[in-house]
């Protein structure tokens, strides 16, 4: 059999026929939506109903049986106890940072649990919002697999924008926990824009005003020729639609608790009455007033709420999203009259009050013509069809928060400011404090305040093995770099000995490694296998690419050699092939070890020649390609 | 304002191996002609990696365009389903295109960075001490005026002012690199860094007095 031979550079994944789809996936606080694109052709997948959203809700029963969606919504009033909602609000949360949301989150914590990552109490079970997570994923990986009919393995996921580090790491722990390989994480703002950029074929600046469940977000993004450059992002993690049922049941519950005579709430009572708070704010999105009735323990109340009072209970939190752009604005150096258009997002925006009052701060109409729950998962499969296919289009975004380190006084020096185009890598150097100093405490940290302990702290690390030498003698290079999924690593070099160091940098909230790999031990359909699938297909893609660039080579520079040589390199060639196509990954390592070491003389033959004709006269740049910017973007 | 073929034919000598094919490439080479592998960024000016002539002025439009263009090819999203060193190298290159970009885009760090290629040192970060008598007078006096103003005009007029003597400082920088007037040039960008800062201090006084709520 022979391989299908592509053009150099263009190299697409072995066994393409076996890969799965990838799809894009909203995965929201209050609900999730999946949508894939091919060909060109984006379309949301649905339920057997016709509906997009499946709630980001996960009930575990008492027998094992895990439920999502709407079934376990409808838990929700039942068996209360039983269900997790809105668990994208813990996402990289410690126990600390919850502290202050106790009470008002729908499921109980594990008190006991003692620093790193927050966990849940439910049926018994003690769960990592990473785990209720994957669940979701699991049912939302279902739902593709059902309508597309094949297998789905890869996927773009949408994160606020605003989310940090922490964060981040764990939704892309949660897909890893369900079978899926990310491609990207992308910021929900910038999807959104995505969907409507390629639709609109827009030119200009945009903002995005993103008022989801549990998080809002505002960019600024300036579209130009498929271009889509972030270019000030801004928004609250812990702020959304979410709050608005909050308000309207805190309400209630305080009418309940006058009208029973009641002094203690229970938490089925706070799930009931939270469950009414979002039917009374869907209700006066659409009629102006309401009556509604909470009955819990054969006790029943009844709530009168008409539009004046839920929009002064909701005026606050409406308020803060437009300081919050506003914000956003000063940031970036642009004004409101500079705003081409303002795209909504978010099933919050449904509320005409968050419309009316975008509208007049903007002094403009917004745009919603794509549907605000769907168009986050629309711009996400774009972007992983984007990433697999390939695309005109491309995404430039920024860090969200700024990163820095703790020094002398509990104070923030900022190492990489926030709306940073990422990629990105700055190095900072530090200096031992005491003569003989053999090790040095890194405390990494986000956030715009100036002190340490108001910002998020994300991770601490000890840099050992420092040379001994007086005090301030010693240069350590310290590395932070954000990739395009908006996390971040860390590496430090000490420059006078050149020693270079690992650093581990172990999330302050996020899952040990040993955690992860327990839980990927636990998860009974992705355990070992899939950590070996994983790595047989990165050597694949490895040896893929060898095989390629050693053809290249032989079409250009095949003279070089003698028959017996060609003949030799050939049969190596095969080996990779037959061991690509049935080997193991040893097989495929080996082979192409094979390889390197056949083509070894080759290739300093090839050198020889390239200096001679350098020698010769005859131009470099007749060796490699160095692009103009500008011709590639006509 | 491209950099010609023969800028780069000149400059660079040297021939090394591509990594993947291990064919004769030029160092400056963004991927192998042979074989299409990307390359890693190689050590070279911010001006070059963007393809354009190094100077102070500078079209944003042009260096928008080249960004745009380079990244399209370079940036990671198009290599998500590579082998993990070339995605690493990609990684490597849309960083070094980022960082060229800040650093041309702004017109403090701009004319921070010539003089560093000249071989002078300005530090934009650090709170260096100021020999100027007469930049010293200045900044002082516009702090004081902006310490005592407290109406929204007359914080607007005073940002204003801070606005148009930043866009005055950028034209002379722009004539002292073209007339290779270095001290001049190392002058005038200290001048910007006090402005600029006076400016931002300015700006967002007058943006605490609008924001909208609370």
């Amino acid at each position: 059999m022979l391989l299908q031979i592509n053009e150099p550079g263009e190299t697409p994944l072995p066994h393409a026929e076996d890969k799965g789809a990838a799809v894009g996936i909203d995965l929201g606080t209050t609900n999730s939506v999946v949508a894939v694109t091919e060909g060109g052709q984006t379309s949301v997948l649905r339920d057997g109903q016709g509906s997009a959203l499946i709630p980001s809700v996960v009930a575990y029963g008492e027998d094992g049986e895990i439920t999502v969606g709407t079934d376990a919504r409808r838990e929700l009033l039942d068996n209360p106890e039983v269900v997790v909602s809105s668990v994208k609000r813990l996402m990289g949360r410690g126990v600390a940072d919850v502290k202050s949301l106790a009470g008002t989150l729908p499921f109980e914590l594990d008190e006991a649990a003692e620093g790193g990552m927050v966990r849940l109490r439910v049926s018994g079970k003690t769960l990592t919002p990473v785990e209720v997570s994957a669940d979701i994923l699991r049912a939302v990986k279902a739902r593709a697999e059902k309508a597309l009919g094949r297998p789905v393995d890869r996927a773009v996921i949408t994160v606020p924008a605003y989310f940090d580090d922490a964060a981040r790491s764990a939704t892309k722990d949660a897909a890893r926990l369900a079978g899926l390989e990310v491609l990207r994480l992308v910021n929900e703002p910038t999807a959104a824009a995505l969907a409507y950029g390629l639709d609109n074929q827009s030119e200009g600046l945009y903002a995005v005003y993103d008022l989801g469940g549990g998080t809002f977000d505002i960019s600024l993004l300036r579209m130009e020729k498929g271009v889509f450059q972030v270019r000030a992002t801004g928004g609250d993690a812990a702020l959304g639609g979410d709050d608005l049922d909050h308000a309207i049941a805190e309400a209630f519950l305080a009418d309940r608790a006058k009208s029973l005579g009641e002094v203690t709430i229970t938490s089925a009572e706070v799930k009931q009455a939270l469950a009414t708070g979002r039917m009374a704010k869907e209700c006066l999105s659409a009629s102006p007033w309401g009556e509604w009735l909470i009955e819990i323990d054969g006790k029943t109340s009844r709530h009168h709420l008409d539009l004046k009072t839920f929009e002064a209970l909701a005026a606050p939190f409406i308020e803060r999203t437009i300081t919050l752009c506003h914000g956003v604005l000063v940031d970036a150096g642009i004004g409101v009259e500079d705003i081409k258009g303002v795209v909504l997002v978010g099933g919050s925006t449904r509320v005409p009050q968050v419309r009316r009052r975008v509208a007049e701060f903007f002094g403009r109409e917004p745009l919603a013509d794509i549907n605000p729950d769907e168009v986050v998962a629309v711009g996400a499969a774009l972007q992983a069809e984007a990433l697999t296919v390939g695309s005109d289009t491309l995404l430039l975004d920024v860090t969200p928060l700024s990163l820095g380190i703790e020094t002398m006084g509990g104070i923030v020096e900022k190492v990489i400011p926030r709306n940073t185009p990422i990629p990105v890598a700055m190095a900072q150097e530090f200096t031992t404090y005491q003569d003989g100093q053999d090790a040095m405490l890194i405390h990494v940290v986000q956030g715009e305040r100036e002190m340490v302990d108001q910002c998020r702290s994300l991770a601490r690390f000890v840099l050992s093995g420092i040379p001994a030498m007086a005090a301030g003698a010693a240069r350590i290079r310290v590395t932070f770099s954000v990739d395009a999924d908006g996390l971040l690593t860390v590496s430090a070099r000490e420059a006078v000995t050149g020693i270079e160091q690992e650093v581990s940098v172990k999330p302050s909230y996020g899952l040990t490694d040993d955690e992860m790999a327990h839980m990927l031990r636990e998860s009974l359909e992705h355990a070992r296998e899939d950590m070996e699938t994983r790595l047989l297909a990165e050597a694949r893609v490895e040896a893929v690419r060898s095989l390629l660039a050693v053809r290249a080579a032989l079409a250009v520079d095949g003279d070089l050699l003698s028959t017996a040589e060609q003949a030799a390199i050939h049969a190596a060639l095969e080996h990779v092939e037959t061991a690509i196509r049935d080997g193991n990954r040893d097989d495929v390592l080996d082979a192409a070890a094979a390889l390197e070491t056949e083509t070894k003389t080759f290739a300093e033959r090839r050198m020889d020649r390239g200096i001679r004709n350098a020698l010769a006269g005859q131009s470099v740049d007749g060796l490699g390609e160095r692009l103009d910017g500008a011709k590639s973007s006509g | 304002m491209f950099m010609s073929e023969f800028d780069q034919a000149t400059t660079s000598g040297a021939i090394v191996p591509c990594w993947s094919c291990k064919g004769p490439i030029s160092p400056r080479a963004l991927f192998c002609a042979t074989c299409g592998a990307v390359q890693p960024p190689g050590n070279i000016d911010h001006f070059s990696r963007l393809g354009l002539r190094s100077g102070y002025a500078i079209d944003p439009a042009l260096l928008d365009r080249q960004y745009f263009g380079f990244q399209r090819r370079l940036h990671p999203d198009r290599f998500a389903t590579r082998s993990p060193k070339e995605k690493a190298l990609s990684q490597s290159q849309a960083t070094a295109l980022n960082e060229a970009y800040e650093t041309l885009k702004d017109p403090l760090k701009r004319a921070a960075y010539l003089l560093r290629l000249a071989g002078r040192s300005v530090d934009i970060e650090q709170a260096a001490t100021v020999t100027d008598p007469e930049l010293l007078m200045e900044a002082m006096e516009m702090r004081e005026a902006l310490a005592e103003a407290d109406t929204l005009e007359e914080i607007t007029v005073l940002a204003a002012q801070a606005e148009a003597e930043v866009a005055l400082c950028e034209g002379s920088l722009n004539e002292a690199f073209a007339t290779e007037d270095l001290d001049a040039a190392g002058r005038a960008t200290t001048r910007l860094k006090y402005l600029g800062k006076l400016a931002e201090e300015a700006r967002s006084r007058k943006n605490r007095m609008t924001r909208p709520g609370i």
